[in-house]
């Protein structure tokens, strides 16, 4: 495909991979060409909009396009979503946040709950290549909200998928699918999880238990994302860091999720605030005007 | 009857909002002087043959000549005399502490007041903006050098503007989504509307500058993919101080403690006081302490209050005369309201079962013997801790170096502080072809002293890249 008409950060493919969640293929060759695994970019959809953190999940170099999948369940994402092919993001900023370490476990365990499966799939891909034996662990709360099985499962040694209803795979938690494995006798030398707060806090109090090393990949409201703000501290081994520099990725056994939890609500009467007014006004069709 | 020479006129005054009003909006305090104002307050210079004033200028604004056409009613032409050596007149009139630099040093400052140079210069700038004929720029013959500067603070934008009137292909990587550096995330609207910001930003395009936002150097390219595969043959670095402070006090991850970096560019670039139009939130205190006693203490509290806050409390541990904002900043700080807690040292907040601030506990300071900034030491006074009601903590000490630069550029020498280690004379770092300018290698300063050191390293890059000592245009 010629890309000599594209301008930068436009959108070249749009999927609705499951409910409000959607894989956007963009235009930018120079991040698409620099970014590493557990990178992310910054985005603005519009004048006056937030500036909105979200994962690289993958690029193309030779096409000059970025991945990025993204849920519509606040304000900015559902903005985003409206997008459709063509239409250019206002910014996009990265690579930012530190890649990933990737080395050779042996066995490493890779772990996405619900979108958070999107994150996992570049680091899946760079523990692949890096010679690890793969297991990945898919959980969703239902089977329709179950993403990229077919992407992770063509990189993974054996894939697990548990949903909290048991309409699909196993019924209850990726905890669950954990424990059976290590159960079997499974050799885990490596879990990297990544999904909604509680979730990555209770598989880090797992393999605590059983000494793995896990990191995960913390998502606190940001702003700038280069450092200068400070919004996105995080509490690790009782060190306040940044998520955006020193981060996104950090050992879950070190983590104060409490904090991280707390600090994610901070905004949450404003977001709903927000959330109101663009309904009321979509409603006026002011917006579709 | 004899004619008195307007030098013993008083100097005009600054109209402005009165305190009531401007505390419910974010419009800018000043308003500016009407023409006849500035002519008369121009009249009053004395055109000194030797002009202290343009000695106390890091960027040396040919500051009589300005003048001397002010009084004519050549407003243009004044702004474009300014514009000859700074490119960001309107920016400078309005947020430069003349008082400290070029009006201390005017003559008759010795026996009254000086000749209002910043409200002159503000004056003009706006005058010509406003009604000026847009500006055509000379063709320079084209030197086939690039050169790329990093950050679009008002040390970037001085050395672009400098470097691109001498022919050089320039372009400026900003990390941010728009234009200016600190001068759009960190100094409020009200010191500083962000259209006039624009506007002289949008000069460095006339001059033929690649402007490109969001784009983080050190993570999109390095400086060595600058000078290597992108094809660059000198690189200014002016990334400023952009890492936040903070004290290090139990409670500081509570939710409604803020940096300044972080509370000021949620009001600023992201327009948060809009919120509703704009879509980024920020926590509206009804008891807001400010810590710290600089000019960007001054602007959180100021932000504060017209965010609603019932009372703004400035926290600083020393007394007011250690005091580091400008006099002005202090006075409009004090006219809005703002109650200041001098000799008084946060030690801890406290929060409530969901993690927001509900408190700070404080302490009282006393001076002891001067320290090695020349400032009286404070000294903690045991047993005078004391618990205050807040929901809002702004944490505005000082910031320091980012440090991606740094840590992606191999052989650049930095200090043990992290800012880059530049010569005074020409910016040049440990890298050749690598130069540094602004908050990166002082820590926080002014936005003049910036431009300096932007003015600096275009001399000596310029010198770099033609073996030619750049013409004399004012600049010493």
């Amino acid at each position: 495909m010629s890309t000599e008409h594209l301008r930068q950060n436009q959108i070249v493919a749009k999927r609705e991979i499951a409910p409000k969640t959607y894989w956007y293929d963009l235009y930018h060759p120079k991040i698409a060409r620099k970014r590493q695994a557990g990178q992310f970019v910054v985005i603005r959809v519009h004048e006056g909009g937030e500036r909105v953190p979200l994962t690289l999940v993958g690029s193309d170099p030779d096409r000059g396009t970025v991945t990025l999948i993204f849920q519509a369940v606040g304000h900015s994402t559902m903005e985003l979503a409206r997008l459709e092919v063509g239409d250019a993001l206002l910014d996009m900023a990265g690579p930012l946040g530190r890649p990933t370490h990737i080395e050779n476990h042996g066995t490493a365990c890779v772990i996405g709950g619900g979108y958070g499966t999107a994150p996992v799939l570049p680091i899946a891909e760079a523990l692949r290549g890096a010679g690890n034996r793969l297991i990945g662990i898919i959980g969703a709360r239902t089977r329709g909200l179950v993403i990229l099985e077919k992407e992770l499962g063509s990189l993974c040694d054996r894939l697990e998928v548990a949903t909290d209803d048991g309409s699909y795979g196993r019924k209850g938690f990726v905890t669950d699918a954990l424990a059976a494995l290590i159960a079997e006798g499974t050799d885990i030398r490596f879990v990297l999880a990544v999904g909604p707060t509680p979730m990555m806090r209770a598989v880090s109090e797992l393999t605590r238990q059983y000494g793995i090393p896990t990191m995960v990949s913390l998502n606190p409201i940001m702003v700038d994302g280069t450092g200068m703000c400070g919004g996105c501290r995080v509490e690790v081994d009782g060190q306040t860091k940044f998520a955006c520099v020193d981060g996104p990725e950090f050992d879950g056994h070190l983590v104060n999720f409490d904090l991280l939890m707390k600090r994610q609500g901070a905004y949450r009467a404003e977001e709903r605030q927000i959330a109101e007014n663009y309904e009321h006004c979509r409603i006026a069709g002011v917006l579709d005007a | 009857m004899s004619e008195v020479h307007p030098s013993k006129q008083p100097r005009q005054p600054m109209p402005e909002q009165p305190p009531a009003e401007r505390v419910t909006n974010f419009n800018e305090v000043p308003l500016g002087y009407t023409p006849e104002q500035a002519m008369a307050e121009a009249a009053r210079c004395l055109q000194c043959k030797n002009p202290r004033c343009v000695t106390g200028c890091p960027v040396a604004v040919d500051i009589p000549g300005f003048i001397g056409l002010t009084k004519e009613g050549q407003f243009v032409e004044a702004a474009r005399k300014i514009m000859e050596t700074n490119v960001l007149p309107a920016v400078c009139g309005r947020v430069c502490p003349q008082e400290t630099q070029c009006e201390i040093l005017c003559v008759l400052a010795r026996r009254g007041e000086p000749v209002a140079i910043g409200r002159l210069e503000r004056f003009v700038a706006d005058y010509e903006r406003e009604h000026g004929p847009r500006e055509t720029v000379p063709p320079v013959p084209a030197t086939g050098k690039r050169v790329a500067i990093v950050g679009s603070g008002p040390a970037g934008l001085t050395c672009a503007a400098d470097l691109a009137r001498r022919g050089h292909s320039v372009t400026v990587f900003e990390a941010l989504h728009e234009l200016g550096g600190v001068l759009v995330y960190g100094i409020p609207e009200f010191r500083l509307p962000k259209r006039i910001l624009k506007a002289e930003v949008e000069r460095l395009r006339d001059l033929g500058v690649d402007l490109q936002t969001s784009a983080v150097i050190g993570k999109l390219d390095t400086i060595e993919e600058l000078l290597g595969p992108e094809g660059f043959d000198a690189v200014f670095v002016a990334t400023g101080a952009g890492l936040p402070k903070f004290m290090d006090i139990p409670g500081e991850n509570l939710l409604g403690v803020y940096s300044a970096n972080e509370f000021l560019t949620r009001s600023n670039l992201m327009r948060a006081y809009e919120f509703g139009k704009a879509d980024t939130p920020i926590a509206r205190g009804k008891r807001v302490m400010v810590i710290g006693g600089g000019n960007v203490a001054m602007d959180a509290a100021r932000t504060a209050k017209r965010l609603g806050a019932e009372r703004v409390i400035l926290a600083y541990r020393r007394s007011r005369e250690e005091m580091p904002a400008r006099a002005e900043e202090i006075h409009h700080a004090e006219e809005e309201g703002i109650e200041f807690h001098l000799l008084t040292l946060p030690v801890k907040l406290v929060g409530d079962e969901q993690g927001r601030l509900v408190g700070a506990v404080l302490r009282k300071m006393e001076l002891g013997e001067p320290d090695e900034s020349g400032r009286r030491r404070p000294l903690e006074i045991p047993g005078s801790d004391y618990e205050s009601p807040v929901d809002v903590v702004v944490v505005a000490i000082g910031a320091g170096a980012n440090p991606l630069i740094k840590d992606t550029t191999p052989g650049l020498e930095v200090n043990k502080w992290g800012y880059i280690v530049a010569d005074k004379a020409t910016g040049a770092t440990s890298i050749p072809g690598v130069y540094a300018g602004g908050d990166i290698v002082t820590g926080s300063a002014t936005v003049i002293e910036a431009m300096g050191a932007g003015r600096t390293a275009a001399a000596a890059i310029h010198l770099y890249l033609t073996g030619e000592a750049p013409e004399r245009d004012g600049a010493s």
